[in-house]
């Protein structure tokens, strides 16, 4: 949304401010300027000149010599120009020697424009310049009376005929102005016409807003003589207005007119079109203008299209309509897609005579819907989405009607068809003071509140304690909207800052976070640093992890409307998300690489999801570089370790994880529950995912971890009496597990066991071929007495028994 | 005596001297041995000027023996001397990611004023996230937020907004909560937009709150997060679980207020929206709006992070170049 502050004085005749003070004053206040354009910044000294004479330049074929007269007293500059539109007797703009323009004709448009000053022309002097409109900073968009390419004859054009020469031509055109850009907020209909911002700025400024009076309009013939309407989707259109407009005279609209659309970009084209653009923009109500001649049966029809109805927009396109948009048809055929854009068979065009305007009030939610399945978006169409008020409708009707009038564009017939059999009344709501104060932690009072109200033409019965809402403020609904307008007008930085009283709450980290946060300082500890990837993936990453067809890490939950397949489902585990943040760094020759993450996978309960799923809380650590899988080994022990699982914990190499090694993978159980697994990278998937180097990963499930945490610590005495070591070394077949035999050598030790240390493998020429060496060291003590060497060597008979049972045999 | 202590300059050779004069066969002892031969009156007198020089021997070796010692280890030590600028052995180090960082020091800010930090479903049902919201089926609002689906009900959260109203229908009041998060929007990925992101939401019900303890509140933050001497702005907005609502702008951090490339010359940065708890919304979930009011806010957690290490590429944050993570 634009305004221009010429524009808006219109209204608020007293405003007077800069720029930056209405920008900043004005989003203070809640309708939020964005920025400015000073349309003069780059204009100075630039008046309204008349070529006197003009001759031949003696060098140069395209140039001219001019004199130009420059004051009603009759003083005259020389120019010399290479324009081949003017002729003597012309009245042209001039920036005189020592001025600005805003582009020139040879580097376009600059930022702080250009100086201009007296020089020579292939060797003739010349003090100034005649200006086209683009070096006056616009274009013949936007005045499109100038020259396409030349300069701009302002005496061309009847209404500056008579401008006094030397008079400011920047002011002639329109050019001291300001635009303002807003974001106006989608509760704020009103705001999205000038009126609505003009009030906004009355308020603010506490100026009077003078609104134009709409007179009555129309000659003694009755429009039902020429027209009828019938609704018959009054769900979607809650009023349908029409008025006909007879022996059109289509004409340039007035200077006045143009340059308020131009000021908002808006492109004058002529009368009738100007007149609709610029009531939708004072009154944020969209218009259409229908050539009557052009409707059968002189009837409007409004209803939902039939599924797959062709239709051609007035832009040419052939759209194809369905059963849910609202169509504006004629006793025969579609005329118009509702409030969208109206159709090529019925567009105004320049034999018109007759035509009927039409102001109307549509769904909303319906026009928004069918503009996106149209892929259409109009200026209409944005207005309509907001939902508009229907009483608007016909204060712009009638408004437009007595432009018509008063352009003498064409004769307006007397009366209107207004079709709205639901009439929307205004609300009142209560007002109470004290609660308003209560909320907002202030003590206005309420003579303030009330000016405030009324300010925004709210309807105040001070003894009923209620404003009564005009329609227009559809976002007023109870205590805390009027609250708001309070605070806006009061100025939120006048509110007070104070901290909430009341009673005090404990607050703090949950278990569950708090043990995230352990997570991270014990793998930050091993040098992990913290990853995040996205939580949807692609669905190619199953394939890339060998992943068979019915794993159930495939069972993902598939969003409706993805970005694109890249990111499509939800991801099942984050081992896709690490390989690639691995790839990266491998690419980008990053050496020793850790990375963890901890975040959610999403583990649907049933596909397609008919409850939510379970969010599942992962910690997923990724290395490559130094180090090897008793690395990440030693990362998970340490994790569990550190949160209490300090029991020992079974690593079992039948993990089954197809994107990982082989024979170097384990899953970690503990009290019989999968905590986590780990393992080298299978060598496929490093190719898939173009790591050019052996990787590693662990997934620990942290919800699993947390539940079997436990920080609970007892104080056992330290060792009073000496232990007992035994080395062994034992020979065994290559597959037997170095976990099997510690867990036999703990569980027939028994009690006294209260190390058990593994110090040399050794496989070689002196063993027998598919055997290896182990040595362990096994330290014995009792808490309560020195042992004896009985008592051990009993414990070590026992253990080498159980050992030898197993075929794990004492190394002679 | 005294000249051939001189003489000596090793530990060992000062053992000799004290062996040469108070070992068995030393001088003295042998003096002592003598004494049969002094006459019995003067024996006492010998033997003291024995033990008299005995103690003064004993005494001028230890001193010596001292020096040396002292002499020895210094020699020892300068031998010793190591190049102290030689890179330390580190092992290495961890990092927190900085969306974590910051995280961390807005979950101690409003720790430390009893908020409890709390949860939600990332994938979430729509009345959470819009309807109980004040954000009905239809509303262009909802259109506004590029929401991803997955089934009619069923949605990607767009804001941790939700989590509101999780925690507004456990009945349990009062409620002081901030809830972060990552949430989700159907934005191409590029220097600003991510469709991933974090919000933190906060959300303080009680008897009682009003209008200004959500400013004093948000002005203590920004003042805790980003230096004493900034300052807060807040400008009115809308949000449909709101009213009044507000957007909260702080003191640009990098030029202090004068304006610089960073905040676009205003001098200010947009840091969050907030506003008082939509008196629909508390009805919502089950709260009596006459007597109880809140408030709630929303801060994007990048946008601050970003903000704060002066990232120019949000994409940074989820490439995990360890080049950049080292970094925080």
């Amino acid at each position: 949304m634009n305004s221009s502050i010429s524009w808006t004085k219109a209204y608020v005749p007293d405003l007077d401010c800069t720029a930056q003070e209405y920008m900043d004053a004005m989003t203070l206040s809640g309708t939020k300027v964005e920025g400015y354009t000073e349309l003069d910044k780059n204009l100075d000294k630039i008046i309204v000149g008349k070529i006197n004479k003009i001759e031949k330049h003696p060098d140069a074929d395209k140039l001219v010599i001019c004199q130009v007269q420059v004051d009603e007293a009759g003083t005259e500059v020389q120019i010399v120009t290479g324009a081949a539109n003017v002729k003597e007797g012309d009245k042209v703009p001039v920036v005189l020697d020592g001025g600005h323009v805003a582009s020139s004709h040879k580097d376009g448009e600059s930022e702080n424009g250009f100086k201009i000053k007296k020089g020579k022309l292939r060797g003739v002097d010349s003090f100034g310049m005649m200006c086209s409109i683009d070096e006056l900073g616009s274009n013949t968009d936007m005045y499109p009376d100038a020259a396409e390419d030349g300069i701009y004859i302002l005496s061309d054009n009847p209404e500056y005929a008579d401008a006094p020469i030397g008079s400011d031509a920047v002011e002639l055109l329109g050019l001291h102005d300001v635009v303002f850009e807003y974001e106006v907020t989608s509760n704020r209909v009103d705001c999205f016409g000038q009126i609505g911002i003009a009030r906004e700025v009355a308020a603010t400024f506490r100026k009077d807003l003078v609104l134009q009076e709409v007179k009555e309009t129309g000659n003694n013939e009755d429009v039902n003589d020429y027209v009828s309407v019938e609704v018959q989707a009054p769900e979607l259109c809650s009023r349908y207005v029409a008025r006909v407009v007879k022996n059109i005279k289509l004409a340039p609209s007035p200077e006045w007119m143009q340059r308020r659309l131009a000021s908002v970009g808006i492109r004058p084209i002529n009368n009738i079109v100007d007149i609709t653009n610029y009531v939708m923009e004072e009154y944020a109500q969209p218009m259409h203008a229908y050539d009557l001649d052009k409707l059968a049966d002189h009837k409007i029809v409004v209803r939902k299209a039939h599924k797959d109805e062709p239709f051609m927009t007035l832009d040419g396109q052939e759209r194809v309509l369905d059963d849910t948009m609202l169509v504006i048809c004629d006793g025969e055929k579609p005329v118009g897609v509702a409030g969208i854009m109206g159709g090529e068979n019925s567009k105004i065009t320049d034999d018109v005579t007759t035509m009927l305007f039409e102001a109307a009030t549509f769904d909303g939610t319906n026009i928004r819907k069918s503009g996106k399945k149209l892929g259409m978006r109009t200026d209409a169409q944005a207005k309509f989405e907001k939902g508009l008020d229907p009483n608007n409708a016909i204060d712009a009707m009638n408004r437009a009607c007595q432009l018509i009038e008063e352009l003498g564009a064409g004769e307006v017939v007397g009366g209107a068809v207004d079709v709205y059999p639901v009439k929307k009344e205004p609300i009142t709501i209560t007002y109470n003071v004290e609660k308003i104060n209560a909320l907002l932690g202030t003590d206005i009072d309420e003579d303030t509140m009330v000016a405030y109200f009324e300010k925004l033409d709210l309807t105040v019965d001070r003894e009923k304690k209620e404003v009564l809402v005009p329609t227009w403020r559809q976002d007023l609904e109870r205590l805390a909207d009027l609250a708001e307008e309070v605070a806006r007008f009061f100025g939120y930085d006048n509110i007070p800052m104070t901290l909430p009283s009341g009673s005090a709450t404990a607050g703090g980290l949950s278990e569950k976070m708090q043990h995230e946060n352990m997570a991270r300082d014990i793998v930050e500890a091993y040098g992990f640093m913290e990853g995040m990837t996205f939580s949807f993936e692609s669905p190619k990453v199953y394939d890339k992890l060998l992943l068979p067809a019915d794993d159930v890490l495939r069972k993902s939950i598939a969003i409706m409307n993805p970005l694109g397949e890249d990111y499509s489902v939800m991801r099942t585990s984050a081992i896709g998300g690490m390989l690639i943040s691995l790839a990266t760094n491998y690419n980008r020759r990053n050496q020793n690489v850790r990375l963890y993450e901890l975040a959610n996978v999403y583990l649907p309960k049933s596909l397609p999801l008919t409850e939510l799923p379970e969010e599942q809380m992962q910690l997923t650590l990724g290395m490559y570089g130094e180090g090897d899988f008793f690395t990440m080994k030693g990362v998970v022990e340490s994790l569990m370790q550190r949160m209490g699982l300090k029991k020992a914990a079974k690593y079992d190499p039948q993990a089954g994880k197809s994107f990982l090694h082989p024979g170097r993978q384990a899953k970690v159980i503990y009290e019989g529950c999968e905590v986590a697994y780990l393992g080298e990278v299978h060598p496929e998937v490093l190719d898939n995912f173009s790591i050019g180097q052996k990787a590693y990963i662990a997934v620990v499930n942290m919800k699993q971890l947390s539940e079997l945490a436990s920080f609970d610590v007892k104080y056992v005495g330290i060792p009073k009496f000496p232990a007992m070591t035994r080395d062994i070394s034992l020979t065994m077949k290559k597959e037997v597990l170095a976990g099997d035999i510690e867990d036999t050598i703990r569980t027939k030790g028994g009690k006294l066991i209260e190390s058990v240390t593994l110090f040399d493998i050794y496989e070689g020429a002196q063993l027998t071929q598919g055997y290896k060496s182990m040595a362990y060291k096994i330290v014995f003590r009792a808490p309560d007495r020195t042992l004896k060497d009985e008592e051990v060597n009993k414990a070590m008979d026992k253990i080498i028994r159980a050992l030898e049972e197993k075929e794990i045999v004492l190394r002679s | 005596m005294r000249s051939r202590c001189h003489f000596s300059d090793k530990l060992d050779k000062l053992n000799e001297i004290k062996v040469s004069f108070l070992g068995k066969k030393g001088e003295l002892t042998s003096i002592l041995k003598s004494m049969k031969d002094v006459a019995p009156e003067d024996r006492p007198k010998v033997g003291q000027m024995v033990n008299d020089a005995r103690s003064k021997i004993e005494e001028h070796l230890e001193e010596k023996k001292k020096a040396f010692e002292q002499a020895l280890r210094e020699e020892k030590m300068k031998a010793e001397t190591i190049d102290v600028t030689l890179p330390g052995q580190r092992i290495p180090e961890g990092h927190r990611h900085p969306n974590t960082k910051t995280l961390e020091e807005v979950e101690n800010i409003f720790i430390g004023m009893g908020y409890e930090v709390v949860e939600g479903p990332e994938i979430e049902r729509d009345y959470y996230n819009f309807e109980a919201l004040n954000i009905p089926a239809d509303h262009p609002a909802k259109d506004e937020q590029d929401t991803f689906y997955i089934t009619q009900d069923i949605l990607l959260r767009t804001q941790t907004s939700s989590v509101q109203v999780h925690e507004m229908e456990k009945g349990r009041l009062p409620i002081r909560m901030i809830a972060p998060g990552r949430v989700f929007r159907s934005d191409e990925v590029d220097a600003t937009h991510s469709p991933t992101f974090h919000q933190i939401e906060g959300l303080v019900v009680d008897k009682n709150i009003t209008f200004s303890d959500l400013k004093g509140t948000l002005q203590e933050f920004a003042k805790r997060l980003f230096g004493e001497d900034t300052k807060v702005k807040f400008r009115p907005h809308h949000f449909q679980f709101t009213e009044p609502s507000a957007e909260m702008d702080v003191t640009c951090f990098k030029c202090g207020g004068k304006g610089c490339r960073f905040c676009k010359g205003e001098g200010w940065v947009e840091i969050l929206g907030c506003g008082m708890v939509h008196p629909h919304v508390l009805e919502m979930s089950g709260i009596d709006p006459e007597e109880y009011t809140g408030f709630a806010f929303g801060v994007g957690l990048e946008r601050i992070a970003l903000f704060k290490y002066e990232i120019d590429d949000m994409r940074l944050l989820y490439e995990n170049d360890t080049r950049f993570l080292k970094q925080f």
